[in-house]
């Protein structure tokens, strides 16, 4: 990346200014409102959290070069300048202390949706040489090997083996004209190979026809967190290549937040057209597939449960009644975290933090405020749908010793199937 | 202009309308400069519209969600208060109701005088909240800016120099209202090219973020 530089930042800077940034920082009127949504500044009580100023570099782009003042006033040399040193001081401010979780977004009083230009910033950032280590390399990584951990189909066919044996079903490689291209993510393989079985469970029992893809099987998109449109777009049309090979009339995203932001929202951006096949997360299947009455369950967990809302998925989404649904088939003591859908509090390791070591100790931090949330409502075990989020709730409720474990919700409704009739 | 009385002529008189030309071709170049840089088409299928959640959010925001509310009462409280009460006095006072009328021709039903003049001294407070609280919250101090101050200046001076003219707290009473005048005539020449430009274009960031959320099928 020897060619980047601060002028290539400021073009992907203004490359990214648009309408709504603009009537954005038209509309600021620094209440501060947004730091009492986000829990970096909730959890730390340090005003250098606030989120409008992690978009500094950006509104010093619009300002002097998109308002008639800042016009003038360049002409006198009076405007603010973004140079490199300022890009490094906001380095560790617009990747560590943010999960682009968009709670701000909903919560600005005049309307500031400052995850849209988090993102837009953070162009500007790997642009400009100023984005952190473990991002780089996690999306190089991403783009080498297909994984952003570096995961090769070797390990992913191991964990298919394994599941065939211990479940007894087939799981479909490369099936040509199959309904639904399954992703996954590589958190999943190494971390929750239960996911895999689940799924192949479910599908199995709903009779839905479904493939891997050796050429494609990651969902996640390292591009989209280190804020690198051409990296991203790569990412997407090895999915889109896929699908179209196995002409797949659907594509499901597994339980991972940002890559369902990737495929479903931006995937189409990055690569200027819209899909010949639909994007779904597997939460959004799975209702579908209870809806349509295609899921029978037996028995329900009767230990006291709770959920956390992907940010992703829910508040960047709007999937959120659709997990709740799904509860009520296999929960029979469920309790919502008292701010959840839309106002779910982050867990700390979203949008690249938990791809970036220097973060570590701040998203732990973080998490804080998801713990205090746990707290409030004393769930003997936590539910959730992302494998980020997963790993960052059972990582941060260990390290304040509580015991509460985490589960996925499509496992957690695998294992409620009613079980198929052996043919005589 | 050593007679109160051209003063106040002349508030009213030419610099009134350099005030209202600066006021309204500012505020359209801003909305111009805005509106001219577009979006990028949208590739994504929707799961839901933009124009009605977009509308809905232009009101919407103006209520802070429960949570919000419980961490930042204080805050949430002040600015209704002042932004109301400054509302009401701006529409509500019958002298306003009569210039409103005799510049746009439109007019509408004022409050009696005294219960306008209790929600000035309100206003008056509320704004001497903002102030000490953007003085001391920690927030606030790392985000505010000289024109934060000034704008608070600009918007506090029109509020209390009608308060001091209706009482006649100065005088001769031409001068007070002259001064007062004067001071929306500030308030009208620099709202354009400050953040007061957020009574116009907060409606507009509020749209974008109904739309884009909305586009998304989540209610913002």
């Amino acid at each position: 990346m020897s060619d980047l530089s601060l002028e290539r930042g400021l073009n992907a800077l203004r490359a990214e200014i648009d309408a709504p940034v603009a009537a954005f920082f038209s509309s600021c009127v620094h209440c501060g409102l947004c730091a009492q949504a986000c829990h970096f500044y909730v959890e730390t009580g340090d005003p250098k959290y606030t989120p409008i100023t992690k978009l500094e570099p950006l509104r010093r782009v619009w300002e002097a070069e998109f308002t008639i003042l800042g016009r003038i006033k360049g002409l006198f040399g009076l405007n603010e300048k973004v140079t490199d040193e300022m890009l490094e001081e906001w380095e560790p401010l617009l990747y560590d202390s943010c999960t682009m979780c968009a709670r701000c977004s909903m919560i600005c009083p005049v309307g500031n949706d400052l995850q849209y230009m988090i993102r837009k910033t953070r162009e500007g950032m790997v642009a400009s040489g100023h984005a952190p280590e473990g991002l780089i390399n996690a999306a190089s990584r991403a783009v080498r090997t297909g994984s952003p951990m570096g995961l090769k189909w070797r390990t992913l066919e191991v964990q298919i083996k394994h599941v065939e044996t211990s479940s007894g079903l087939t799981v479909p490689v490369d099936k040509e004209g199959a309904d639904y291209l399954v992703l996954l993510s590589s958190m999943e393989i190494i971390n929750f190979p239960e996911y895999l079985e689940a799924i192949s469970k479910i599908f199995d029992h709903a009779g839905l026809s479904w493939t891997l893809s050796t050429d494609c099987y990651e969902a996640t998109n390292a591009g989209i967190q280190i804020g690198g449109k051409d990296i991203a777009a790569t990412l997407v049309q090895r999915i889109v290549d896929a699908a179209t090979k196995l002409r797949v009339k659907n594509v499901i995203s597994p339980e991972c937040g940002h890559a369902y932001t990737a495929v479903r929202w931006e995937g189409p951006n990055l690569i200027e057209k819209a899909y010949p096949f639909k994007v779904y997360h597997i939460v959004e299947v799975l209702e579908q597939l209870r809806a349509a009455g295609k899921i029978k369950t037996e028995g329900k967990e009767m230990d006291r449960l709770s959920m956390h809302d992907p940010c992703n998925l829910a508040r960047k989404s709007g999937v959120i009644q659709e997990q709740r649904n799904l509860m009520d088939l296999v929960a029979g003591n469920f309790v919502d975290l008292n701010e959840h859908g839309r106002y779910q509090w982050c867990c700390g390791a979203g949008g690249g933090v938990s791809s970036n070591e220097r973060a570590e100790e701040l998203k732990m931090t973080a998490f804080k405020k998801k713990k205090a949330q746990i707290e409030e409502v004393e769930p003997e075990r936590m539910v959730t749908m992302c494998a980020t989020c997963r790993t960052q709730l059972e990582e941060g409720l260990e390290e304040f010793n509580m015991d509460i474990p985490v589960v996925g919700l499509t496992e957690l409704i695998a294992d409620h199937l009613v079980e198929k009739k052996k043919p005589a | 202009m050593s007679d109160p009385m051209d003063f106040l002529l002349w508030t009213k008189g030419p610099m009134f309308d350099w005030a209202i030309a600066i006021f309204a071709l500012g505020m359209l170049a801003r909305i111009f400069e805005i509106f001219m840089l577009g979006r990028k088409t949208n590739y994504a299928e929707p799961k839901g519209s933009e124009w009605g959640p977009g509308f809905k959010t232009m009101l919407t925001r103006s209520v802070a969600d429960p949570g919000t509310f419980k961490r930042a009462g204080f805050d949430v409280l002040v600015g209704w208060v002042w932004h109301i009460g400054f509302l009401l006095v701006l529409f509500l006072f019958i002298p306003h109701i009569e210039l409103i009328k005799s510049v746009l021709g439109l007019s509408w039903p004022g409050l009696p005088n005294p219960i306008i003049d209790s929600i000035a001294a309100v206003t008056i407070v509320g704004l001497i909240a903002a102030l000490i609280h953007r003085l001391l919250h920690p927030v606030k101090q790392h985000l505010s800016t000289k024109e934060d101050y000034f704008i608070w200046a600009v918007t506090f001076l029109p509020v209390l120099t009608g308060y001091i003219a209706y009482h006649r707290l100065i005088n001769p009473y031409p001068l007070a209202l002259g001064l007062h005048v004067l001071s929306v005539e500030v308030f009208l020449i620099v709202l354009p090219f400050t953040k007061l430009t957020h009574m116009f274009t907060a409606f507009i960031a509020r749209w974008y973020n109904g739309a884009i959320f909305g586009r998304k099928g989540v209610e913002s």
